[in-house]
């Protein structure tokens, strides 16, 4: 299973900076390996969903020319402290994960 | 979300199932992944990638302010962020031009998130980093360039 992520909401006036920090090694599948010369196999994040209380805020698609541990940060108007965002993703091997956090 | 997609991946019992299959040849991964918008992602080009993500001929605009720095000296982590001050913004798309694939990511943003987005970024060289907004149904473009030191897209 993947590593954990870590999401930090904070409100700002009536909207919600949310940062959330994704465990993942994003290979683009042209880097070779050091030791072995042979090609590192592509295994990158390519969605991420994020929800407020339940309703989808950001529904993006993303590549492989995104950085390893993907940070990503997005603003939501209209939330309040206690709120709850959710964010998920799928990766290019199927694999997925998921967190929620309350802004605080 | 693709409601297929959730049925597949539901249906052959967890993602481990899947990356198996897609081992075995069982499945294609672009089976696997119908949602991910594949083409525009492997475009080499940036009028490809924009064409695959539907876009066509975005219009210059000074609303959109991309936050990136002017020198990079680690190519594979530019944080770059782009905020964009046209009403009613529904999609936020980043492109660094010169990459093998442009194409970064597609931002789909609704239920009152602002047209804000911020992430880090790779990037092999020196090249413009261009943002395409979509608002109202039209599309809208800036671009901003970022000198590379050390390339981030390889070994």
């Amino acid at each position: 299973m993947a590593e954990p992520m870590r999401i930090r909401a904070t409100m700002a006036g009536d909207v919600a900076d949310v940062k959330v920090l994704m465990n993942h090694p994003m290979e683009t599948g042209t880097r070779k390996d050091a030791k072995t010369g042979q090609l590192v196999p592509a295994h990158y994040i390519t969605e991420v969903t994020a929800t407020l209380n339940g309703k989808t805020v950001l529904d993006a698609e993303i590549g492989p020319a995104v950085s390893k541990n993907p940070f990503l940060g997005f603003r939501v108007k209209g939330a309040k402290a206690g709120d709850t965002v959710a964010v998920k993703w799928v990766d290019n091997t199927g694999d997925k994960n998921s967190a929620e956090a309350k802004i605080g | 979300m693709n409601a297929l997609r959730r049925n597949v991946l539901k249906g052959a019992a967890g993602a481990g199932a899947v990356a198996v299959a897609v081992a075995a040849g069982l499945l294609k991964p672009t089976q696997a992944m119908a949602a991910w918008n594949k083409a525009a992602f492997e475009s080499k080009s940036v009028g490809d990638a924009l064409k695959g993500l539907g876009i066509a001929s975005p219009a210059d605009s000074k609303d959109i302010t991309i936050k990136a720095p002017d020198i990079a000296e680690n190519g594979a982590v530019v944080p770059v962020e782009v905020t964009s001050g046209i009403a009613g913004t529904t999609s936020i798309a980043i492109l660094a031009e010169k990459n093998a694939s442009p194409l970064v990511g597609s931002f789909g943003l609704a239920g009152g998130a602002e047209g804000f987005i911020s992430t880090r970024i790779k990037m092999g060289q020196t090249s413009l980093v261009r943002a395409v907004v979509t608002a109202g149904g039209k599309n809208y473009t800036a671009a901003k360039e970022v000198k590379v030191t050390i390339g981030g897209c390889g070994g």
